[in-house]
C-alpha cells in the first residue's frame, strides 16, 4: 500500500488546487491578485493547473503603486498573454490624484500603506467578492492566523479575533453583499516550498530573482536599487554590484541581496542556507511589532 | 537542500498557559533550525524588555497584538518546519475549556496530536479533554509527552505512574496508537536530542517519532468517493464536448476503466481519463486534486459525488452526529442551517439534542440541552435531501460536516457522523 502517499509538494499542489476551484465553484466574481513576485506567479500557475483544459475562469488584478521595477510590468504582461486572461488594474497614482489618499511624508515615506485603499476601491467598483492572494502563514504573524477562506467585512476589515472556523476541507464563502473574501491557496507553503516548486516546474519568473548586476545603495541593512524615486541620503552613495531580490515589492523598499544565484537551482540552494526572513528586507515590515496585523486589518494583501 | 519523496505530516498541539506547549514547539523550531536569526533577534529583544533570563522561546509562537499581551493563544496559528525526513505543519491550538472549538478545529486536518502532561501533576482533566478530542476527531496518532521531567529529577517512577494513569483512561477512547516519551521542552532532553539525564528511557526522541510515525495507510483505500467541486467546460477548439469533472479525492483509488456511479442520481458510466495535476495518470487517490471525464455523457455536476458502483455510501436524511458548537449564540431547535458536506449544500434542521458531554468527567448528561459555544453534544438532524455520507470513523471527508448560520452566514457548528 505504500505507494498511495504524497510526495509533500505534490499533497501542498493538490491543497492549492481545491481551493482555487472552491474559490470558482462559491463566488461570482473571483479575482487573482497579481502582483508579478514569486507567490502571485505560483498561484497563477496553480490556477492554469486546476482549470486545464479550460482557461483560468477570472482576471488577474494588480495594484499598480506606480513605484514598479519595470521588469515586473513587462512579466506581468507577458503572463497575460500567455493565460490569456484579463487585467484589472487598481493604481495608487489615481487615488492620490482624486485625493483619495495622500503620499507619505518623511525620510522611509512608501505608497506600501497607501495601496489598502487602491485595491479595496477595485475590488468595490468591480464587484469583485472574493480576491485570491499568494499570501503564507509562513511569513509574518498575523498571517499565521489566517483561514484559507477569509472574510471582509463590507469596509474590507479584518477581525482576527472573530473568524470563522474552518474544519477539515470545508470552506464557508458564504457573505452578504458588500462584504468580500480573499483567497489564499498556498496558505501552507512554506518560502523553501515555493522556490522548490518553481524549480521543479520550471516556472518562469522576473529577471530581479536571478543574481544582476544593479545600481544600489546600502540602506537599513539591505540594498535598496537606484530609480526615479530614490533620494540619496547623506553620506550615501551609489555603487554597481551583483544582487539578486528575495522578494519583490514596490521598488523604493525592495532591498536586494549579494548572491551569485543566476539560476532556479542555485537560487533554492541558497535559500535554504538563509538565516533571515524574506521579509527582513522588506522595510514596510519592520515599523513596529505588529505592522502586518495593522495593515492586514484594514484590508491590506 | 532538495527535499524529494518526502510526505507532510500534521500535527496538533493542545496545552494551556503553564504546560510548556509554547516552550516545545519553540524548542522544535529552534533545535530543527527552522528560526532565522531576524526572528531569534526580535525574540530576544522582546524577552529582555520583558525581564526574562535567556531567550524565552514561548515568544516564537505569539501572534496577534492581543496575544502577545495577554500571553495567551485565542485562535489556531499554524507553523511550518521541515527536517530532512519530513514536512511538518503545526496546528498550534490553546488548551482552555473555552477554546475547545480551536482545539476541534486544529485536529480536524491532523494526521497526529502532541498532548503534553506536566509531570508534577500527572493526568488532569485538561489531559482527558485533549485526549477525548483527538479522538472525537479520530486523529490517528497520540503522541503523549510527559513534560518538565526535570523538575522531578528525571525520574523513572514519575513517569511509569504517568503512562499508567493515562492508559487506564484512555481505554476507554478509540485512539489507534499511542506513544510516551518524557521530555523536558526547557532544556531539550528528548525533543530533538535524546537526553542524557534519563538513560533509563529507550524509546525515540520526540521528533524522531514524528518523523518516523508511519501515516501512509492512515487513509481509507477502500471507499472510493469522489466529491465533485465543479465541471471544467473549456469553450475551445479540440474541447468542444469535453466535460471533466473537477474535485478531490475524499478516499479511495480511481482509475480509467472503472465502472461508476453518480451520486444521488444513481447514473452508472465508465471512467474514461483522469487527469492529475503533470496531466493524464493511470491511477489517482486521496489527497490528489484530479479532473475525469467519463465515457457517457450525464449530468453531473457541483454537489454530485462519483463513487464506485461496487461499494456506495449510503444516502439518508435523518443523521446522528456528534456535534461540537462554535458560535457565540447558542444551538436553536428547529431552526433552519445550511449543512455543508463535501461540495454539497442542503438545508437542514436539529431535530434533537440527545445528549451533552460533560467536557470535564467526559460523562453523558441528558438533562441539559441547550448547545452553546465549545458545547460537544449527539444530536440528530434531518436535510432536505439526502447526503450521500460515510461514518467519521470510517472516513474523514464523508463522515465531516459543518453547519452554517443563514441569517449571519457564520460557521456555527462542525459535525461527525456517527
Amino acid at each position: 500500500m505504500s505507494k498511495y502517499y504524497l510526495d509533500y509538494l505534490d499533497e501542498l499542489e493538490s491543497e492549492a488546487i481545491y481551493v482555487l476551484r472552491e474559490v470558482w465553484a462559491q463566488f461570482q466574481n473571483p479575482v487573482i491578485l497579481f502582483s508579478g513576485g514569486k507567490d502571485s506567479i505560483l498561484v497563477a500557475h496553480l490556477a492554469k493547473k486546476a482549470f486545464y483544459p479550460a482557461k483560468i475562469p477570472f482576471p488577474l488584478m494588480h495594484v499598480d503603486t506606480g513605484h514598479n521595477f519595470p521588469e515586473t510590468i513587462q512579466f506581468r504582461d507577458d503572463t497575460l498573454k500567455e493565460l490569456g486572461v484579463n487585467l484589472i488594474v487598481g493604481s495608487v497614482q489615481e487615488s492620490i490624484d482624486q485625493g483619495r489618499v495622500a503620499e507619505e511624508k518623511g525620510k522611509n515615506a512608501t505608497r506600501n500603506a497607501l495601496q489598502i485603499t487602491t485595491l479595496l476601491d477595485a475590488i468595490e467598483a468591480n464587484k469583485v467578492d472574493c480576491a485570491i492572494g499568494g499570501g503564507r502563514r509562513d511569513e509574518e504573524k498575523a498571517r499565521a492566523k489566517e483561514r484559507f477562506f477569509s472574510h471582509r467585512d463590507d469596509f474590507g476589515q479584518w477581525d482576527p479575533k472573530n473568524q470563522r472556523p474552518e474544519l477539515w476541507n470545508l470552506f464557508n464563502g458564504k457573505h452578504f453583499e458588500g462584504e468580500h473574501f480573499r483567497a489564499f491557496p498556498i496558505s501552507n507553503w512554506t518560502e523553501m516550498d515555493v522556490w522548490n516548486y518553481i524549480c521543479r516546474e520550471n516556472i518562469a519568473i522576473p529577471s530581479l530573482y536571478y543574481a544582476h548586476e544593479r545600481e544600489v545603495v546600502w540602506r537599513s541593512d539591505s540594498w535598496i536599487p537606484n530609480s526615479e524615486f530614490l533620494k540619496l541620503e547623506e553620506g550615501e552613495e551609489i555603487v554597481t554590484k551583483k544582487i539578486r531580490f528575495r522578494t519583490l515589492g514596490d521598488i523604493t523598499i525592495t532591498g536586494g541581496i549579494e548572491s551569485d544565484a543566476d539560476t532556479l537551482e542555485k537560487i533554492a540552494e541558497e535559500v535554504s542556507g538563509m538565516r533571515q526572513t524574506e521579509r527582513g528586507n522588506r522595510t514596510d515590515d519592520k515599523r513596529s511589532e505588529s505592522a502586518m496585523e495593522d495593515r492586514k486589518r484594514q484590508g491590506y494583501f | 537542500m532538495k527535499l524529494n519523496n518526502n510526505q507532510l505530516l500534521r500535527f496538533t498541539t493542545a496545552g494551556s498557559v503553564d504546560d510548556g506547549k509554547s516552550t516545545l514547539i519553540g524548542r522544535l523550531l529552534y533545535d530543527s533550525k527552522s528560526i532565522f536569526e531576524d526572528q531569534l533577534e526580535a525574540i530576544e529583544n522582546t524577552s529582555l524588555k520583558k525581564g526574562h533570563d535567556g531567550v524565552d522561546l514561548a515568544l516564537f509562537t505569539d501572534g496577534l497584538k492581543d496575544e502577545r499581551e495577554q500571553g495567551i493563544t485565542i485562535d489556531v496559528a499554524y507553523r511550518y518546519f521541515t527536517t530532512p525526513k519530513r514536512k511538518f505543519i503545526i496546528a498550534d491550538t490553546p488548551g482552555h475549556i473555552q477554546y475547545t472549538r480551536n482545539m476541534v478545529t486544529g485536529a480536524s486536518t491532523a494526521n497526529a496530536a502532541i498532548i503534553l502532561i506536566d509531570a508534577r501533576h500527572g493526568v488532569i482533566e485538561q489531559t482527558k479533554r485533549h485526549s477525548f478530542i483527538a479522538s472525537l476527531l479520530q486523529i490517528p496518532h497520540l503522541v503523549v509527552c510527559i513534560n518538565k521531567m526535570d523538575l522531578v529529577d528525571y525520574k523513572e517512577e514519575v513517569y511509569d505512574n504517568i503512562v499508567k494513569q493515562f492508559q487506564d483512561f484512555s481505554s476507554k477512547l478509540l485512539v489507534k496508537d499511542v506513544r510516551f516519551i518524557p521530555i523536558s521542552a526547557l532544556l531539550g532532553d528528548n525533543v530533538v536530542n535524546r537526553s542524557k539525564n534519563m538513560e533509563w528511557y529507550n524509546g525515540a526522541p520526540l521528533l524522531h517519532t514524528l518523523e518516523t510515525i508511519h501515516i501512509s495507510s492512515d487513509f481509507n483505500s477502500v471507499d472510493a468517493r469522489f466529491p465533485v467541486q465543479t465541471v471544467l467546460r473549456p469553450q475551445r477548439d479540440g474541447f468542444i464536448d469535453y466535460r471533466g469533472y473537477a474535485g478531490r479525492i475524499s478516499s479511495g483509488i480511481f482509475r480509467p476503466g472503472d465502472e461508476v456511479t453518480v451520486m444521488p442520481s444513481g447514473f452508472t458510466s465508465k471512467i474514461k481519463t483522469v487527469e492529475g495535476p503533470k496531466g493524464e495518470i493511470e491511477e489517482a487517490y486521496a489527497p490528489m486534486s484530479i479532473s475525469m471525464t467519463l465515457e457517457d455523457d450525464i449530468d453531473i455536476g457541483r454537489g454530485d459525488m462519483i463513487v464506485r458502483s461496487n461499494n456506495k455510501p449510503e444516502p439518508i436524511q435523518d443523521l446522528e452526529v456528534m456535534l461540537c458548537w462554535m458560535n457565540n449564540s447558542a444551538a436553536k431547535p428547529r431552526t433552519k442551517y445550511t449543512v455543508r458536506h463535501t461540495s454539497n449544500n442542503q438545508t437542514a434542521m436539529i431535530k434533537e439534542v440527545i445528549y451533552k458531554i460533560d467536557i470535564e468527567t467526559l460523562g453523558r448528561n441528558f438533562d441539559d440541552k441547550d448547545m452553546k459555544m465549545n458545547d460537544i453534544c449527539k444530536v440528530k438532524i434531518r436535510t432536505t435531501k439526502p447526503l450521500m455520507v460515510d461514518s467519521y470513523r470510517e472516513n474523514r471527508a464523508t463522515g465531516s460536516l459543518i453547519l452554517i448560520d443563514e441569517n449571519t452566514n457564520e460557521t456555527v457548528a462542525a459535525g461527525m457522523i456517527i
